[in-house]
């Protein structure tokens, strides 16, 4: 009833929870086909898939917060990796004495600098259940300082872009030094199990292309549920006009923190879900670049849908995907090119392309 | 010694003393808006002057001045968008205007039409009406909002009012230019304020269009205080009320629209020596 | 007396061991080469001291080829001969008469191998040598060098020279060399006068001896007036090194201004947000690189000719940048930002493609390599040095360009109020055109000077986005002295933070700054004032 309510005129969102629901239950089936089966879908596959998914409600969170709030986050990127450390400090600890020098307490990274015992940062992640807390808190907490001091001094557009890019970029520096304590250059890598299963066996491959694809279509329902209710209005209101938003009695900046929060939250949980697909989480996340990428992944499937973004994200990363692998010099041109061509001949993104003109967004 | 005999005197308050912000508006000494010796000054040119300017509950009032006078800068002193150099500026006679944020001004009951016409252009005529409502505005109670019945009554007989209600479902961007006006004005009502403060609401609208316009607003006098900003002096003269005259950022003239127009100095102003 | 032990050593030395042995035509140089080919340090020092003494003409340049492990011996037939290059081949040239022993080998070609405290030895020796020099610089030098590795026989060497020596600095140094000397005397009250003479000097040898003093002089008075005499010096030696973190953080500062100063004029005065700002600094960048494969000779006239052609190289990029993308989106910031930043990987890779994906050698000409000696604890080095005086006359040139050309003028009307510059008869679009070409023209400048501090790649406008925009921010959008005086002081403040932070962290540190600053004072050091600034 509450889903039909939240779905209603959202045809685009009808018809992507259709089709996340089918590839939910036919890829693990089609995997489970023999290997010379034509239709048969690798194990290699499922984890990439995984990774669009995670990728696909990263773009969510930063529509939310740019197609709808009107802020263009430059940044986004520092809060997925947040979460993918969040989870990859689970992952270290959860690799104990099987590391190259066996030491049951100190990640191996931290043996090879010599460090005596675990500093303290990393307490408590040894239990699933505060790591995952964490995947909220670290990015919750950071997005909500950073955001407290931006939006009450009303820093806005350009300028509000320019210091989150070099938020991450202040993250990656540090990141990459190995006094912080979190693998340096290297990052975290050579997980072994995650809650018991081992991070190489088919199942539970599938089991985490499933999380994300419930993460996903989750964290769809809860941001289409937020952008129909009135704060959802709210924000497109100060969107698009901001002072008239505060002189009918908003409180603009607190509305813009708890949305941002909230996507900053939603981001770390897409880097949780992706750490484990792919194996390793190191500084080269929060590259500015990676921010930028986001935001064109929202741009080409259409700001202020949702589904956009999903589309956008899936569709864009199958191309890297194809591109890197047959014309491997030419990604950075089609990626390039695809940011010029899409600002200025699809404004609207794709989605834009299929709905009616003068259509509420 | 000077020093001593200025903490004696007995009309001085403190200001530790002063209260910040006080629930209810106070009323009792029939005065809505005070502002008293109110100065600003933007990289030293002065766009206010020491203003003094009062408010009558239920009054309508009407500003004129040439470009320049410091209208709608006083406009953004009243609602918090500027901070002047001194003075005071009080809502009523308990409430400090100069140490609340916008949004704390427009709950408080201070409404305003801007100069152009700025309406949610994304949001249906409905919607634009329904933000605009008076009520709990935290991000919790927003977020739980679900529309009632009075309150859907409430913004049909807006609708009604300023003649939207065909327009109802129809973006708000697509409306023409007096008709945002209009939709501003409605936005206003929805508000519930004791003080309007409407800047310009007669440009770009047709002669009827006008006239429509000034019997809304002088119907709007009485229950609440309504400040109007005009230079179409017709305009002036049709909402028949008293005038003050701004000119470089303090009040030249105060009276009727015949008496002020009688009076030499902002003859002067406004036709040069 | 020293030739006499000399004679004496290798009398019994010759008669005991049977030594390699050298033939030079000089019997003086194949007795001082055989003990210089013994076994023992100390009677190769001997050898060091018996090439010194002799009056060949060519004992500096051995001395120094024994020094840097350049001058190699050959068994047979036994010679000295030089390393080198002939008709692409390496050869060895024998040392004396230049006779050619066939093709080089280090096996058959032997080291004279030497000490640390050889090393000293010949330096000082040299030194002496070179006290005689007409030059006064390397009088100068020789002097100095002499002071670093002392002997007993300076002293008087040192008096004998001050009798002769005209120039003023040669012989300060003398004098103070002498005062040195004077350390050691026997008398404290003379100890005491060359303490006095020594006040104020940087050289390490005199704060060296003041140290020796202040801790074990014998005297009382001598000591307290060494610790008084070393306090003052290390004061100095504090304020040249405040002055030598000022000068790094000014030259840092001014690659800065450098690379925020184009993106002044394109942010600042048109509102347009070029991401693709870093990658004309690359251009600008890899012309200097071809320019100099062009001119493979003359280093110092395509570093000049460089900088004409990266303005024209960036400029028209930029232009082709503005009319082809940039002018559909005015007034749609983000959409500018990421169109922009599309453009950045197309010329990234664009790059890569057609030169290179590594980086390329540039190489740095003669009058950029070097160090400015002002004293012995303050070295500026010439690159440094000149990047500060070229940021400079950028912005004195950009400043004058804006005030007081119609250009200039046409810019700053259409960046005040496009309509009314119109209406006024300004073509905006060609003044768009122009504007965004000059601030692309000036990245590709400072392309030309950072391809003489860093490495050239693809990836060079990258690492100077982040950066140049924050010292814009910084600054104060639309204003060039705000971005002069942004760009040095952060340079400065990261430079200054350095030593305790490290570089990483002070960077760190500076983007944190910043982002708290733009929190406190949106709109940068020198905002814009008024109602037309409000947005």
């Amino acid at each position: 009833m509450f889903l039909l309510r939240i779905l209603k005129g959202d045809r685009g969102g009808q018809l992507f929870l259709l089709v996340l629901l089918l590839v939910l239950i036919a890829v693990p089936l089609l995997n489970g086909l023999p290997a010379d089966h034509p239709a048969h879908v690798s194990t290699y596959t499922v984890t990439l898939l995984g990774k669009y998914l995670t990728y696909a409600l990263l773009a969510v969170a930063v529509d939310l917060v740019w197609g709808y709030l009107g802020i263009l986050s430059l940044g986004h990127a520092a809060f997925f990796a947040l979460g993918g450390y969040a989870m990859g400090m689970y992952l270290m600890r959860q690799i104990g004495e099987r590391g190259v020098y066996g030491n049951p307490e100190l990640p191996d990274f931290m043996v090879f600098l010599n460090w005596q015992e675990l500093p303290w940062f990393w307490y408590g992640f040894d239990q699933f259940w505060f790591a995952a807390l964490m995947v909220f808190l670290a990015p919750g907490i950071l997005a909500f300082v950073f955001g407290w001091l931006a939006f009450r001094s009303r820093v806005t557009g350009v300028y509000l872009s320019i210091i989150t890019q070099a938020l991450t970029y202040a993250l990656m520096l540090a990141f990459f030094r190995n006094e912080m304590g979190f693998g340096g250059n290297n990052g975290l890598t050579d997980f072994k199990e995650i809650l018991g299963f081992s991070l190489q066996s088919d199942s539970t491959r599938i089991g985490l292309f499933i999380a994300s694809g419930v993460a996903l279509a989750v964290g769809y329902l809860i941001c289409r549920a937020l952008v129909r209710s009135r704060l959802g209005r709210v924000a497109m209101a100060i969107r698009d006009a901001e002072n008239r938003t505060r002189f009918v009695g908003y409180r603009v900046e607190n509305v813009k923190l708890a949305i941002f929060t909230f996507s900053a939250m939603l981001a770390g949980l897409a880097g949780a879900l992706y750490v484990p697909q792919v194996g390793i989480i190191n500084p080269g996340e929060f590259a500015p670049l990676n921010s930028i990428e986001v935001v064109i992944w929202v741009a080409m499937g259409g700001r202020a849908t949702l589904y956009g973004a999903v589309l956008g994200a899936v569709g864009v990363n199958y191309a890297k995907t194809w591109f890197t692998g047959a014309f491997p010099e030419f990604w950075l041109f089609a990626l390039g090119g695809l940011f010029v061509l899409v600002t200025l001949l699809l404004p609207r993104g794709i989605a834009g392309l299929f709905r009616r003109r003068g259509d509420s967004a | 010694m000077s020093m001593v005999q200025e903490f004696f005197r007995r009309d001085r308050v403190f200001d530790i003393m002063v209260p910040k912000v006080v629930e209810g508006l106070d009323l009792s000494h029939g005065t809505v808006l005070y502002m008293e010796d109110v100065s600003v000054a933007f990289d030293g040119f002065k766009a206010i002057n020491e203003l003094n300017f009062y408010v009558n509950a239920g009054e309508l009032r009407c500003l004129i001045g040439p470009n320049g006078a410091g209208k709608t800068t006083m406009m953004d002193i009243i609602t918090g968008k500027t901070r002047p150099d001194n003075g005071a500026c009080w809502f009523g006679s308990r409430m400090n205007l100069l140490q609340m944020s916008e949004p704390e001004i427009a709950q408080a009951g201070i409404g305003r039409k801007f100069q152009q016409p700025t309406v949610f252009e994304h949001h249906s005529v409905f919607e634009n009406l329904e933000l605009s409502m008076a009520g709990p505005k935290g991000v919790w109670p927003t977020l739980r909002a679900r529309i009632g019945a009075s309150q859907r009554a409430r913004i049909d007989e807006v609708l009604e009012l300023i003649g939207l209600v065909e327009d109802a479902q129809r973006q708000a961007g697509a409306l023409s230019h007096g008709q945002k006006q209009w939709l501003e004005i409605g936005m206003l009502l929805m508000q519930n304020p004791l003080l309007l403060l409407v800047d310009e609401p007669a440009a770009g609208m047709t002669h009827q269009e006008m006239e429509r316009t000034v019997e809304l607003l002088t119907s709007l006098a009485g229950e609440h205080s309504v400040v109007v900003v005009e230079h179409d002096m017709d305009f002036v003269r049709a909402l028949n009320s008293r005038v003050t005259v701004l000119h470089q950022g303090s009040v030249l003239a105060e009276g009727s629209m015949d008496q002020v127009q009688s009076d030499p100095k902002v003859v002067e102003v406004y036709l040069g020596e | 007396m020293l030739r006499f032990i000399v004679t004496l050593l290798l009398l019994c030395l010759g008669a005991t061991l049977p030594a390699a042995e050298v033939e030079t035509g000089d019997a003086r140089l194949d007795a001082a080469f055989e003990q210089l080919l013994d076994r023992n340090f100390d009677v190769k020092a001997l050898g060091v001291a018996a090439l010194a003494e002799s009056d060949h003409p060519k004992r500096a340049e051995l001395l120094r080829g024994v020094l840097e492990g350049e001058l190699r011996y050959l068994n047979k037939p036994p010679r000295l001969v030089w390393m080198r290059e002939k008709d692409g081949d390496r050869h060895a040239i024998d040392a004396l008469d230049g006779g050619d022993h066939g093709k080089f080998s280090s096996r058959k070609f032997k080291k004279l191998p030497i000490n640390n405290a050889m090393r000293g030895q010949i330096r000082g020796l040299l030194a002496q040598l070179q006290l005689s020099d007409p030059d006064p610089e390397v009088r100068l030098k020789s002097v100095n060098e002499m002071l670093d590795n002392p002997e007993p026989g300076h002293e008087a060497l040192f008096r004998s020279l001050l009798d002769k020596e005209q120039d003023p600095a040669v012989r300060a140094a003398l004098q103070s060399a002498l005062a040195l000397a004077g350390l050691g005397a026997a008398e404290p009250g003379q100890r005491r006068q060359a303490i006095a003479e020594l006040a104020g000097s940087l050289e390490p040898a005199v704060r060296n001896g003041l140290t020796r003093l202040a801790n074990g002089d014998p005297d009382e008075q001598v000591r307290a007036d060494a610790a008084a005499a070393l306090q003052e010096i290390e004061q100095r030696v504090e304020i040249f090194g405040h002055l030598e973190t000022l000068f790094f953080g000014l030259s840092a500062g001014s690659v800065l201004v450098l690379a925020a100063i184009g993106l002044a004029i394109t942010f600042g005065v048109m509102g347009v947000i070029n991401m693709a700002h870093g990658e004309l600094i690359m251009l600008g960048a890899y012309t200097t690189y071809l320019m100099q494969q062009l001119l493979p000779e003359m280093t110092g006239l395509s570093i000049l000719l460089s900088i004409p052609a990266a303005f024209i190289v960036s400029g028209v990029v930029g232009i082709a940048i503005e009319r082809g993308v940039i002018r559909f989106l005015y007034g749609r910031p983000l959409e500018t930002l990421l169109a922009t930043f599309g453009i950045s990987l197309v010329l990234q890779q664009l790059v890569r493609t057609l030169i290179s994906p590594q980086n390329v050698p540039v190489s740095n000409p003669d009058f950029l390599s070097g160090l400015w000696q002002i004293n012995s604890v303050l070295a500026l080095t010439y690159n440094r040095l000149y990047i500060f005086i070229f940021c400079l006359l950028v912005f004195a040139g950009l400043f004058l360009l804006l005030k007081y050309t119609r250009l200039g003028l046409q810019v700053r009307a259409v960046s005040q109020n496009r309509a009314m510059a119109r209406a006024m008869g300004v073509r905006s679009a060609r003044v768009d055109a122009l504007t965004f070409g000059l601030g692309s023209g000036i990245a590709g400048i400072a392309g030309v000077a950072l391809s003489q501090l860093t490495n050239v790649g693809p990836n060079l406008g990258q690492a100077y986005i982040v950066d140049s925009f924050m010292v814009v921010v910084f600054g104060g959008v639309g204003n060039l002295w705000g971005t002069l005086i942004g760009g040095l002081g952060l340079g400065i403040a990261n430079k200054v933070m350095e030593p305790w932070a490290g570089a990483v962290l002070a960077k760190i540190l500076v983007l944190v700054f910043i982002i708290l600053f733009i929190q406190k004072r949106p709109r940068g050091l020198f905002p814009q004032k008024g109602r037309a600034a409000e947005g």
